[in-house]
């Protein structure tokens, strides 16, 4: 009751803001510093279902090996045509990345490399379940740990709280809480008939029990009802129109991060948010500078940087990290690509951030330095990189912390990827 | 509400007795001709609960008439009716639909010669574009067609291909055959977004999956092996011996691929974990596999250089090539393999596929799908016993597990959460209603998250509930039932004639020529909804009693999308 008044109020004042933006993101921080959660930090993952192949995100090119190991399909140095973007005189970021460099240098933007899961398992399934469920190397864990996550964040529970993007509930995600989606594409604002009143309320008759599939569909109808509201497209319009010059945004990706951006900015309970793309296991034919992984690097790297932007203000209050199941092999197959690996690059966005920096211990990929003299070893368990924004940006006290990552290896050297 | 607890409380009464008369494995085995006068099934056999549970786990839930149909019939007859597809006759209409599509008549030589022709045009075009177009054409007209004609190509193979799954798995009377046809699908999943997979899965299916559904599981495993969408889709065509043949004085090495060599053994037999046990291999047996299989490739006229492969058959598009072999001994999964060239590769599957580790994979998974979610690990125990003493005798197996006491019990009965493809394929048989154009559904499978050949990945849809069941879910499966409800889906209309574009691009493929006329759509009739009452008859003992109140209390226009979107019928 309380809720739906405050979600009436939120819709006609978002309206109302629309003719006047700045006034608008002003009222929704105040607001959302009253109204919900005590703590709205927020934090956003977005998983490279395939294995992405770090190793061309951020390459260390200054390594002779690297060249070395890959005759087709390795990175120029900087300022070669199809060179990489220098970040530090040792790594470069593929130039794909390009729209990336400002958050880099304005501070906002790290790298962990030569991170990842402990286990050893080079297949997709295992790793990403691993990833997913938080405990490498155990298969029964039935949750994953952005729903423990949902359980043991300070502040008030809401329907939105937790939100993954596309319609299948992701592994991640599994568990007790209730998660909302948003529908990938334009679908995420198309009416459904369960928004007439006459039809939810016959539905509402048949889902009204105790069961698992009743508790869903109310769930959704909450979430739905909130959801609405903040992607309310008058509210916005105008806002975009300036933003994009009128141009639309290509689809997949940058389209989504544009859609997540103001359902978050309008939403201050949605907390946690979680995307999964797919499409970088590129075992033949990967490219370099151009071609298949290129490609695909671009829409993300557009995406992120309109997400950052998109996100205004609340990206102060944000942490995105990208992170993928495990790397690639060092050295290029006979295919121009890459086979499954161990050590990848964990990438970290966001205003509370220590960017400008690759954090982490860079083991080499000299042969004798190879994990399995095969892939990139790992120096960084991702657990403990998640651990540090759980802890010191999302304010989970410590005990809570060893229920997100039960068994988590005590690191002494981890990263801290947020500033002090 | 009341009465179907009651009836499922007289139900399990009912499943000790089954318990009973089946308890050893081996007395199905020795009594092939089973058992409908066996008088403790007498009771079961026809029980409403029983029927119900069965056509939704063994088909994909009652056309109009199926649950009378199998009531009198009794169960067991009915199951024993199923696991012999081969001799349930499939109406001529039917036949007909399929053959009208290339990708089921056709062989996949014919398939891959119209695809490749498709891209060189394309790359022509784009050449063209470039500055070598002859004088006087308008080189970005010319790339745009062949571009447009490229979509068009692609679309209408996605098409035909969805097409002739659909049309099966809902119409066919051969409900086992599909069920288990999208259950090995999954098992052995090809994307149909790989390049060369868009020409090839329809006929992966119609050539490797589908004849060997109930078959011996070493034939179904050879078969998804040396079809040439799964050496495409996992790479193992590229793969080549370090060593090898080829790679001696070429400039660019071509290397081992492990992709499918992993796959096979993790996903297709071994499993990575059972019940907590490892499958009991390394990377180090990855790589020594990998090798076993260098060689295992297709026709290299599939790439679209050295000719045409017009007529040629999945079969024979297999090779083994053994330049690209890797001619060194191994030593995999604790085997010393002496080389054998193609043979090798031969040796790992027949190993392979009567692992205990395999027999155990595949019982869970069918355990799993036919069971519940978390399936019995007794019944698990008795089908893995089942698979080894039968040489992975599929058929044998499911009848094992369709006459355990495990899948008759009241808990097993609406214990699985539909996955979005069980739900649409229910409902439209459910409907009634004579299905011209499946292509909606194609698009509904799309938005629940369950795109029909589009699982990207090698594991394929899960079907567990945790899977499944999340709130987009509900809202979107209640949106399609609303459409398909009241009409407004038009699955029961001859699809429209493709748009002018499109046909005049598809009239210069060469395959086209062959396609028969597209059927001219009748002029739009008025859909009538479909009714409650029909449906409520169809699904009988399905809809439970408070929903058939709930539905009786709604007006006329919403009640048929109440039966259809209910709890109970979420749920199978």
């Amino acid at each position: 009751m309380e809720r739906r008044h405050f979600l009436q109020m939120m819709s006609m004042a978002g309206a109302a803001a629309g003719l006047v933006p700045v006034g608008r993101s002003a009222w929704a921080a105040t607001t959302a510093a009253g109204t919900v959660p005590v703590n709205n930090k927020r934090m956003i993952v977005v998983f490279l279902r395939g294995a992405v192949d770090g190793l061309s995100v951020v390459a260390p090119y200054a390594e002779p090996d690297y060249a070395k190991y890959r005759p087709t399909i390795g990175l120029a140095a900087p300022g070669q045509d199809g060179g990489v973007l220098d970040l530090d005189g040792h790594f470069g970021l593929h130039p794909a990345l390009a729209p990336l460099m400002p958050m880099w240098s304005g501070g906002k933007l790290a790298f962990v490399h030569a991170s990842g899961s402990p286990d050893p398992t080079r297949s997709h399934f295992d790793a990403q379940d691993y990833m997913e469920s938080g405990t490498p190397g155990v298969k029964r864990t039935s949750d994953g740990w952005m729903n423990r996550l949902l359980g043991e964040l300070p502040g008030r529970p809401s329907p939105t709280r937790g939100l993954a993007v596309g319609s299948v509930l992701p592994r991640i995600y599994a568990g007790p809480i209730p998660v909302a989606s948003m529908a990938e594409g334009q679908k995420a604002t198309q009416p459904t008939v369960l928004d007439q009143p006459k039809i939810a309320d016959a539905f509402g008759k048949l889902y009204d029990g105790n069961d698992a599939t009743s508790r869903t569909y109310r769930e959704s109808l909450d979430a739905r009802r909130e959801m609405l509201s903040s992607l309310d497209p008058s509210a916005n319009e105008k806002e975009q129109m300036a933003a994009n010059n009128g141009a639309p945004l290509p689809n997949g990706f940058p389209d989504d991060a544009a859609r997540l951006a103001r359902l978050m900015r309008n939403d201050p309970n949605v907390q946690l948010a979680f995307v999964a793309l797919g499409g970088w296991d590129t075992h033949a034919g990967q490219g370099a500078a151009r071609g298949q992984l290129a490609n695909r690097l671009s829409p993300l790297g557009q995406g992120l940087s309109v997400l950052a932007d998109r996100l205004g203000p609340v990206f102060n209050d944000t942490v995105v990290v990208v992170m993928s199941e495990f790397g690639r092999t060092a050295r290029e197959n006979g295919n121009r690509g890459t086979d499954h690996g161990h050590g990848n690059v964990m990438w970290v966005m966001g205003g509370p951030v220590a960017g400008g920096k690759v954090h982490g211990r860079w083991p080499g990929i000299d042969e004798a330095s190879l994990n399995e003299n095969r892939d990139l070893a790992i120096t960084t368990d991702f657990r403990n990189v998640v651990a540090d924004v759980a802890e010191r940006h999302l304010q989970l006290p410590d005990a809570q912390l060893d229920q997100l990552f039960p068994g988590r290896p005590r690191q002494g050297d981890a990263p801290r990827v947020l500033r002090a | 509400m009341a009465s179907m607890r009651a009836s499922l409380g007289a139900l399990s009464t009912i499943a000790v007795a089954i318990a009973l008369a089946t308890s050893s494995p081996s007395s199905i085995a020795a009594d092939q001709k089973p058992r409908t006068t066996e008088p403790s099934y007498a009771v079961a056999d026809n029980n409403e609960a029983l029927v119900a549970h069965v056509l939704n786990r063994i088909a994909f839930g009652p056309r109009p008439g199926d649950v009378d149909r199998v009531r009198q019939m009794g169960v067991n007859a009915y199951i024993d009716e199923q696991l012999h597809p081969e001799r349930i006759p499939v109406s001529a209409q039917l036949q007909a639909r399929l053959a009208s599509f290339d990708v089921e008549r056709l062989p996949a030589g014919t398939l891959i010669d119209g695809y490749r022709s498709e891209q060189r045009n394309a790359r022509a075009a784009q050449a063209a574009q470039a500055g070598k177009a002859s004088a006087g054409m308008d080189p970005v007209q010319i790339k745009d067609d062949a571009l447009a004609t490229r979509r068009a190509e692609y679309r209408r193979l996605a098409t035909q291909t969805t097409d002739a799954r659909l049309i099966q798995a809902i119409d066919s009377p051969r409900q086992l055959q599909e069920v288990m046809t999208e259950f090995w699908y999954n098992h052995f999943n090809v994307f149909i977004g790989k390049d060369l997979d868009r020409a090839l899965v329809a006929n992966y299916e119609r050539d490797a999956i589908r004849p060997y559904a109930l078959g011996h599981f070493r034939d179904l495993l050879g078969a998804t092996a040396k079809h040439p969408a799964m050496l495409f889709y996992l790479d193992n065509w590229l793969s080549t011996g370090d060593n090898a043949e080829v790679n001696r004085n070429a400039k660019q090495q071509a290397g081992l691929n492990e992709n499918y060599a992993r796959e096979l053994m993790e996903l297709h037999t071994l499993g990575v974990e059972n019940e907590g046990k490892p499958g009991g291999y390394s990377q180090k047996d990855v790589t020594e596999l990998a090798r076993m299989l260098t060689g295992w490739t297709f026709d290299g006229r599939a790439t679209g250089r050295g000719g045409p492969l017009e007529g040629v058959d999945s079969q024979q598009l297999f090779i083994f090539a053994p330049r690209r072999h890797d001619n060194g001994t191994k030593v995999w999964l604790g085997h010393q393999i002496t080389p054998n060239g193609e043979q090798e590769g031969e040796f790992a599957l027949d190993v392979l596929a009567v692992h205990p580790a395999t027999a155990r994979h595949i019982s869970y998974e069918l355990a799993q799908y036919f069971v519940s979610d978390e399936p019995p690990p007794a019944l698990v125990d008795r089908l893995t016993r089942r698979y080894l003493a039968t040489d992975g005798d599929i058929r044998e197996v499911m009848r094992t597990l369709l006459y355990s006491p495990e899948f008759r019990a009241p808990a097993a009965m609406n214990a699985k959460f539909k996955t979005p493809y069980q739900y649409v394929v229910s409902a439209a048989r459910a409907s009634g209603l004579d299905v011209q154009n499946v292509q909606p559904l194609v698009g509904t499978l799309a938005q629940l998250g369950m795109p029909l050949y589009g699982c990207l990945t090698p594991d394929g849809y899960k079907n567990t509930e945790a899977a499944w069941l999340n709130p987009d879910g509900v809202t979107r499966r209640i949106n399609f039932v609303t459409a398909l409800a009241s009409g407004r889906l038009p699955i029961d209309r001859a699809p429209p004639p493709p748009s002018a574009a499109v046909a005049t691009a598809a009239a210069s493929m060469p395959i086209s020529t062959t396609m028969p006329p597209m059927p001219v759509a009748e002029p739009p009739l008025k859909i009538a909804g479909l009714q409650s009452t029909s449906l409520l008859d169809t699904l009988g003992p399905m809809i439970g009693q408070k929903t058939r109140n709930v539905v009786q209390d709604t007006e006329p226009q919403l009640a048929a999308a109440l039966v259809l979107g209910s709890p109970d019928f979420m749920r199978r």
